[in-house]
């Protein structure tokens, strides 16, 4: 059976790196965090499709909830998108450069439309409208 | 044991989706990564809206129009019931994580009431809807 230890670690003794849960952890916190927040966009979306271009700025405008829970959601929801589709792929993609490639291109996708997103929604927050 | 290797290469492979009798926990297990990349889609949608939105008023009606449409109500549809499901589903997960309700029986159960909360809740989302006139 073949070590995967480097010698450094095995010299030191100190185990694993502790890291490796990280990730678990951290997609099961933002699952926690975006129960409450679904269930609000949920509502603010049903409330939003009555409204017109001119509702929906005065939507963003009037309190500081509106635009600070929907970018929260965003940036966890992205987030959470990120970790579980790069589950997926790590699941089924098993050649070194296609893996790699999809990984690179969910995380950049995931990055962009996020930031895009709540650029958007900060600009019409502070009345860029 | 010079023939081990090819015994070992006939032997099934996980998942093997031809025999296995079909369960509706393994329903549940797929359908949440169904789920879960249909609202990859449904995130990217939510991102357009922003855009739009800050691209100013015909940018927006555009954007309203599209989701109007047939095509998009039955998009946005499937997308409640993704939703709701993602998020019965995520929530019966959580509690697996914590060590509870992991037997056979109360998993079937579970499962049953992750479908129903999944598609009351977008019926009753999409009569919320219907009644205050949002569609």
């Amino acid at each position: 059976m073949t070590s995967y230890r480097t010698p450094m670690s095995r010299a030191r003794g100190l185990g694993a790196a502790k890291h490796g849960v990280t990730h678990w952890i951290a997609e099961r916190v933002s699952a926690v965090a975006l129960v409450p927040l679904v269930l609000w966009a949920v509502y603010s979306a049903v409330n939003l499709a009555r409204a017109d271009y001119a509702g929906a700025v005065a939507w963003l405008q009037e309190t500081p909830v509106n635009p600070v829970l929907l970018t929260l959601m965003i940036a966890i929801g992205f987030w959470h998108m990120h970790a579980g589709v790069r589950v997926i792929i790590e699941d089924y993609l098993h050649k070194p450069l296609t893996k790699v490639s999809v990984l690179l291109l969910n995380l950049f996708v995931c990055t962009l439309a996020g930031a895009l997103a709540i650029f958007s929604i900060l600009k019409v927050a502070l009345g860029g409208a | 044991m010079t023939d081990a290797p090819s015994r070992l290469r006939a032997r099934p492979l996980s998942p093997h989706l031809q025999v296995w009798r079909w369960h509706i926990t393994m329903w549940t297990s797929i359908l949440h990564r169904v789920t879960g990349s249909a609202l990859y889609g449904g995130a990217l949608i939510l991102a357009i809206w922003a855009i739009c939105l800050a691209a100013g008023p015909e940018a927006y009606a555009t954007f309203k129009a599209c989701l109007g449409s047939p095509l998009g109500k039955l998009v946005l549809f499937g997308l409640t019931l993704a939703v709701f499901y993602h998020l019965a589903n995520g929530v019966r997960h959580l509690v697996w994580d914590a060590g509870k309700g992991l037997d056979v029986k109360t998993a079937d159960a579970t499962a049953v009431a992750a479908f129903a909360f999944a598609i009351v809740s977008t019926l009753v989302t999409w009569a919320i809807a219907l009644v205050t006139g949002a569609l």
